[in-house]
């Protein structure tokens, strides 16, 4: 590992000022990417600055309609948290299936999502539930969140703060998990909103990230079963392939997924 | 290609394949592993300036062969000063029999400096690095008449050796993998031809069961082919071909001595409940689940031996072990064996002969090993040798000790040495209250005022074993699983192993043998394979990419033995240290292609790939 200077601000506003200052600065949140990214000097970072201990990025909000999990939660407190569990059980069932119990208890919501790495279990959370991502400059909707392979729409030292969902009618979440890294080798997370629309999100699957995919959206607005994807289609275009998984086995976990994900729904 | 090789009758198999009712044909991969022990290989070397001499502290399961290769073959010191330790070595499987340039480098580099040096490799070295194990490509047919009797077995293999020859490389895909090709079976004639080639991957050697599972599991693939093309019974087929009068000279070298193998066949059938599992697949069938049974009846060859033997086949170096008993003056006893401890437990089993022998308590026995300062020169620990080779050379120093300390002990009783026995930690005479206790003797010798005429003092045997033959462990083992048709992922239901290690010293080292054994085999059927890409980057170079087993990955195992005491040892021992690995991968295969009706699956079956094997290319 390369030299760097570490920074543990108290604030939101101390840290993206530490950011500013600093040559190459990086902000740390669990840093199960960073860390062994620095490790095998693949990155380099003049100042590294831990949001992990910002009081203000931590812990978990929820009312009737709404839950609100701030930045910097991590994946246990999710899977553990009562209101979680109570307001969208998915999401806390998502958030067990992470990494180990080392990994749960260091990584956080918003280095997931800010990483977007394409195989987390995260964005596909997000993205299906519409969720809004709240930073320290403006709120951004997941829809225009997620940009790409470990791409996303913040800016240059944005700082994600918390990460709001509207609480669904019915969500499930079902994860092939990769053999070997226990990433999603593909995970799809199905939502029914309180307005009856539905919406269907798909990751470790595509070349891009995570994705909706409208397939299996058309298919459960017609008919919210498990059976009505029995008969959709879905390409193998675009989607990754890898030694754990050709691009036209992912195609069929996407389907199968979302199948076990309604069924989990209810 | 470096050069083709092959053994037994060509024309006899010929021939057996003119008379065939029946010839079934099978083409196979065996992946290539990585061993992934769990100490990476480390180093310290040191150089002392006054005395010339050096001292590696290393990560070897054979400090005596190492500090030999050092020195002969690489010139760094003569033996006399080059010391290697390797005391407590955190799992080898095969991996650390080999000398390798970083050991070398930080003793050339201890010299330069003139101070301790410190090589520790990381996993990513060790994926790159450490020799990896298998990689085969083979076609095998197999020849049968009207009755299903295997009248014949041909088999030709390309073995990858990668891109430099490595200690073993060479004797792995043939004398030890072709000559264990009769399996269990009586087949009158076998021939094999063994092509091995050079590719640009790091080099292939010994890797627990070295050669013996890719034979097992070609054999034990192609049986159960033949069963399902004959539409015969799996067991049956087997049970019908199996051997049966012992010694059994095989077409391919091996005297198999003794075994037993339809009792290991009918244990594992109880231990599943064979006859009750139509049912259960119906069952399964109806909550959607694809459920098979696969068999793997394998037989092994261990404690690699006589060193004449293995000489005449090329072998640089003898496989006998050796072993020195000391009794201290208090009666305490040190054991120095030539066997190597990495993870073996001989610091218990051993330990544990000795302390049963005399009727010791075991905390007054110590083992050492792992020191060619402290221990004279011994073979090391691979090819699950230690407990029938190097038990057996302390058995025979220890009959010498008590051979002695009988003698001291008549003379101090004055009684007859013919009537003095061993007990409790004492020597008797028979039918008589006279005794007198080990540590009195012991101090007897080393004090030496009162030894019989003409003996010398002390009491310390060496013995060097060199054994007349292999031993054969052998057994059965039967895995039932269920494939999930979305998404080809396999779950186990039931994995049972009914082995005959001949006999057992502490069943429960045994067991975890076992476990880890089967682990391993599982690991390469399911689960893992090193993939290099077309610019030679290995590909699966981190446990992100490489799927090592993990608990959740593996069923409970239901373990049973059976048991043939093997006669050319006196301890009745066979070795269990590579017996899962041998068996179970062909177990695993056998059962997901029973559940999905395709046999053409490939290790490792990952859920992709069982899954294109059910719903073909998509």
């Amino acid at each position: 590992m390369y030299e760097t200077t570490y920074h543990r601000p108290s604030s939101v506003d101390e840290a993206a000022a530490l950011f500013a200052k600093g040559s190459q600065s990086k902000y740390l949140a669990g840093g199960h990417t960073l860390i062994p990214v620095m490790n095998q000097r693949l990155a380099s970072p003049s100042d590294v600055i831990d949001l992990g201990r910002i009081k203000d990025l931590i812990g978990i909000e929820a009312s009737t309609d709404a839950l609100t999990i701030k930045a910097a939660t991590t994946h246990y407190d999710v899977a553990a948290s009562g209101p979680v569990q109570k307001a969208i059980p998915a999401l806390a069932h998502l958030a067990s299936l992470i990494g180990d119990p080392a990994v749960r208890h260091r990584g956080t919501i918003g280095g997931s999502i800010a990483n977007n790495d394409p195989a987390a279990d995260y964005p596909a959370a997000v993205l299906a539930l519409g969720a809004t991502v709240k930073t320290n400059k403006r709120s951004i909707s997941a829809d225009d969140f997620f940009k790409g392979l470990f791409a996303t729409a913040l800016a240059d030292g944005e700082i994600i703060t918390q990460v709001s969902f509207a609480v669904p009618a019915k969500a499930g979440y079902s994860k092939f998990p990769h053999p070997a890294s226990r990433f999603a080798l593909t995970g799809v997370f199905v939502v029914k909103t309180k307005a009856g629309d539905v919406r269907v999100a798909a990751t470790g699957a595509s070349q891009n990230g995570v994705m909706r995919v409208p397939a299996i959206e058309a298919a459960l607005k017609a008919n919210w079963s498990a059976g009505a994807l029995d008969s959709v289609k879905i390409s193998a275009g675009g989607l990754m392939s890898d030694l754990h998984g050709s691009s036209d086995y992912r195609a069929n976990l996407i389907k199968v997924m979302a199948q076990r994900a309604v069924v989990e729904a209810g | 290609m470096i050069y083709d090789w092959a053994i037994g009758d060509e024309a006899a198999v010929k021939d057996a394949f003119s008379k065939a009712a029946n010839v079934v044909s099978l083409e196979l991969t065996n992946n290539r592993l990585v061993p992934n022990a769990m100490e990476p290989r480390a180093a310290i070397a040191e150089y002392n300036e006054a005395e010339e001499h050096f001292t590696l502290y290393t990560t070897s399961q054979n400090p005596h062969v190492a500090r030999l290769v050092l020195s002969a073959f690489y010139n760094i010191a003569q033996e006399h000063k080059l010391r290697v330790v390797a005391p407590d070595v955190g799992g080898g499987f095969g991996s650390k029999i080999y000398i390798y340039p970083e050991e070398m480098v930080a003793l050339w580099a201890s010299k330069k400096v003139r101070r301790p040096v410190k090589w520790t490799g990381d996993r990513s070295e060790a994926f790159l690095t450490d020799a990896h194990g298998r990689d085969h490509i083979s076609k095998a047919e197999m020849a049968f008449d009207k009755d299903n009797k295997i009248l014949g077995l041909r088999v030709k293999t390309h073995a990858n050796l990668g891109a430099y020859m490595s200690l073993f490389s060479s004797a792995v895909p043939t004398y030890l993998y072709a000559t264990l090709l009769s399996g269990q079976y009586n087949i009158p004639a076998i021939y094999a031809e063994v092509i091995t080639v050079y590719t640009n991957t790091a080099p292939v050697d010994a890797y627990r069961g070295a050669g013996r599972p890719e034979a097992s599991f070609l054999l034990e693939r192609l049986i159960e082919t033949a069963a399902r093309q004959l539409k015969v019974d799996p067991a049956e087929l087997r049970r019908k071909n199996f051997i049966t009068q012992f010694p059994h000279q095989t077409p391919v070298i091996m005297a198999y001595d003794i075994g037993d193998f339809g009792a290991s066949l009918d244990a594992a059938l109880n231990a599943i409940d064979y006859a009750g599992f139509p049912a259960r697949k119906e069952k399964a069938k109806k909550e959607g689940k694809l459920r098979g049974i696969g068999f793997s009846c394998y037989i092994e060859a261990c404690g690699i031996a006589p060193s004449k033997a293995v000489g005449s086949l090329g072998a640089g170096v003898g496989l006998w072990e050796s072993a020195e008993v000391r009794v201290n003056p208090a009666g305490t006893i040190e054991i120095l064996t030539g066997s190597h401890s990495h993870g073996q437990g001989h610091e218990t089993t051993f330990a544990q002969l000795v302390a049963e022998r005399l009727g010791v308590p075991i905390s007054q026995v110590q083992i050492v090993h792992g020191d060619t300062d402290k221990v004279q020169f011994g073979m090391g620990t691979y090819g699950s040798r230690s407990i029938a080779v190097g038990g057996t050379a302390i058995i025979k120093a220890m009959e010498k000790v008590e051979a002695k300390a009988k003698k001291i002990a008549s003379h101090l009783l004055e009684a007859s040495e013919g009537d003095i026995v061993i007990e409790n930690g004492e020597f008797k005479v028979a039918g008589t209250d006279k005794s007198i206790a080990l540590p009195m003797v012991a101090l007897a010798a080393y004090t030496a005022h009162n030894l019989p005429d003409g003996m010398e003092p002390g009491l310390k045997e060496t013995a060097f074993y060199d054994p007349t033959n292999f031993t054969f462990p052998a057994g059965a083992y039967i895995c039932e699983l269920e494939v999930d048709s979305g998404t080809g992922k396999t779950s186990f239901v039931n994995f049972v192993a009914a082995d005959d290690f001949g006999r057992l010293i502490n069943p429960m080292i045994v067991e975890g043998q076992v476990h880890g054994g089967l682990a391993q085999g599982i690991g390469q059927a399911l689960l893992e394979g090193a993939v290099y890409d077309s610019s030679g980057q290995l590909v699966t170079a981190s446990f992100m990419d490489y799927t090592m087993p993990r608990a959740d990955d593996l069923p409970s195992f239901k373990l049973s033995h059976t048991l043939t005491l093997c006669p050319g040892n006196p301890l009745g021992v066979k070795g269990c240290g590579e017996a899962g690995a041998i068996g179970a991968s062909a177990a695993v295969i056998n059962a997901i292609t029973d559940a999905i009706g395709n046999n053409k699956l490939e290790m490792p079956a990952t859920p992709d790939r069982v899954w294109h094997a059910i719903h073909g290319n998509a």
